[in-house]
């Protein structure tokens, strides 16, 4: 933690970025917030540790974040995915950010490049966390009927707060298909089929492109595990048509591109 | 007079693009081959252009079943708009089946417009899976514009 407050006060004295964006204490001990931190002063709000789990790339498509200039972002490795993914999608300039990659020793790495963040996500583990993995297996190996009224029982719960989406890094379009009304396409009320729509809608439009942060359901207020949607297309679009994103700059988008001979087998 | 009691009959969308699976369609009635009338047809340009919120809102609609079709791959009129199609569909079946929607009641297929024959066979086969399953009740519907209201937990 030390050693990310002293990177954080070095990168504001020399000027090297005009603000570090980071975690700081939240309202309770099991939560933490995200910081602007603009003096070399304020870096002793920083924190690190394991509540520190919000994608913070989220913030830099916003105007306000923006216009503070070049930043300094406290990534974990879904963070720095996520900004390779941004790159890949021409939402983010190189040098824009420096990104001050935590390990799990607490040991802090400078990549001021978006090549020295691919070099290092290239090194870093991959794939799900055993919960995550068992949870999405439990729930794909129910039979249909109770899969249906599981999810059904989920979505039941979803309020339409679109917190999911405010937390994407990669839901970043100015206009949304939840806010298009001619047509209706998702309705504004919280019922059973706007609901599954919604979902299906945030997840399909992810596909391919979710970098598996899960903060669409940490920041769920019910708690609804909104990211295995994610990780289920994420996972086809691996074994199907390798898709791989937040690992290159290299734009390759499984549904924007094809290959003729794609499996069909459900196609008759 | 005398009337057999009904069976259950289904309601089948089918979205299709213009320069195939509706021109094979076309053909199928001008052949004069008879095929069930179960089916809606919806013409759309391509079936690029088919978005996966099109075949919810059918089902919310009350379908029961939802047939897509389009030209066979390489055929396209707008060169790779049903190649771009069937990445789509293959990952959306995925999330469908993960979120417990029926993939027996989601039909992908291809049919150029020389397969009039084809689309009959088609239609007659998913009517008849179809009215086997019955009705689709256990999707969320929206009938007459209007939302079901939420169940009480």
């Amino acid at each position: 933690m030390e050693a990310l407050r002293q990177r954080a006060r070095e990168l504001l004295a020399a000027g090297t970025v005009q603000a570090v964006l980071g975690y700081a204490a939240g309202s309770e001990p099991d939560r933490a917030r995200p910081c602007f931190v603009r003096t070399a002063a304020e870096a002793d709000g920083l924190i690190w540790n394991e509540h520190c789990r919000q994608n913070l790339a989220t913030y830099l498509q916003k105007p306000e974040v923006r216009a503070l200039g070049r930043l300094a972002l406290v990534a974990r490795r879904s963070t720095l995915r996520a900004l390779l993914q941004l790159a890949a999608e021409n939402q983010l300039a190189d040098g824009r950010v420096v990104a001050l990659f935590v390990a799990d020793d607490g040991a802090v790495t400078e990549l001021p490049t978006l090549a020295a963040i691919e070099e290092l996500v290239a090194r870093l583990p991959r794939g799900l966390s055993d919960a995550d993995r068992q949870e999405l297996d439990r729930i794909a190996a129910l039979p249909l009927g109770e899969r249906q009224a599981y999810w059904a029982g989920e979505f039941a719960r979803c309020i339409k707060c679109y917190a999911c989406r405010a937390a994407c890094p990669l839901c970043y379009c100015a206009r949304c298909i939840t806010e298009a009304n001619q047509p209706q396409w998702i309705p504004v009320s919280s019922d059973p089929l706007g609901n599954l729509e919604w979902n299906i809608a945030r997840a399909m439009h992810l596909a391919g492109r979710c970098v598996d942060c899960g903060s669409c359901s940490d920041a769920c207020p019910e708690g609804i595990r909104l990211d295995l949607l994610n990780h289920v297309l994420a996972e086809e679009a691996r074994t199907q048509f390798g898709a791989e994103p937040g690992y290159s700059v290299r734009k390759d988008y499984a549904l924007a591109s094809f290959k003729p001979d794609d499996k069909q087998e459900y196609i008759r | 007079m005398e009337f057999a009691v009904s069976a259950f009959e289904p309601k089948l969308v089918a979205f299709v693009c213009n320069w195939c699976t509706y021109a094979g369609a076309d053909l199928t009635g001008t052949s004069r081959i008879k095929y069930a009338p179960n089916v809606r047809l919806i013409r759309l340009p391509c079936t690029g252009r088919i978005d996966f919120m099109l075949l919810l809102q059918a089902f919310g609609k009350g379908a029961d079943g939802v047939i897509v079709s389009g030209c066979h791959p390489g055929d396209c009129h707008y060169t790779a708009g049903n190649f771009h199609a069937r990445r789509r569909w293959t990952l959306f079946r995925r999330l469908l089946d993960f979120v417990g929607v029926d993939l027996r009641r989601v039909h992908f297929a291809w049919v150029s417009a020389a397969e009039g024959a084809k689309w009959a066979e088609l239609v007659n086969d998913v009517k008849t899976k179809i009215q086997a399953l019955g009705p689709y009740d256990a999707f969320p519907k929206r009938l007459d514009g209007r939302p079901q209201p939420a169940e009480v937990a």
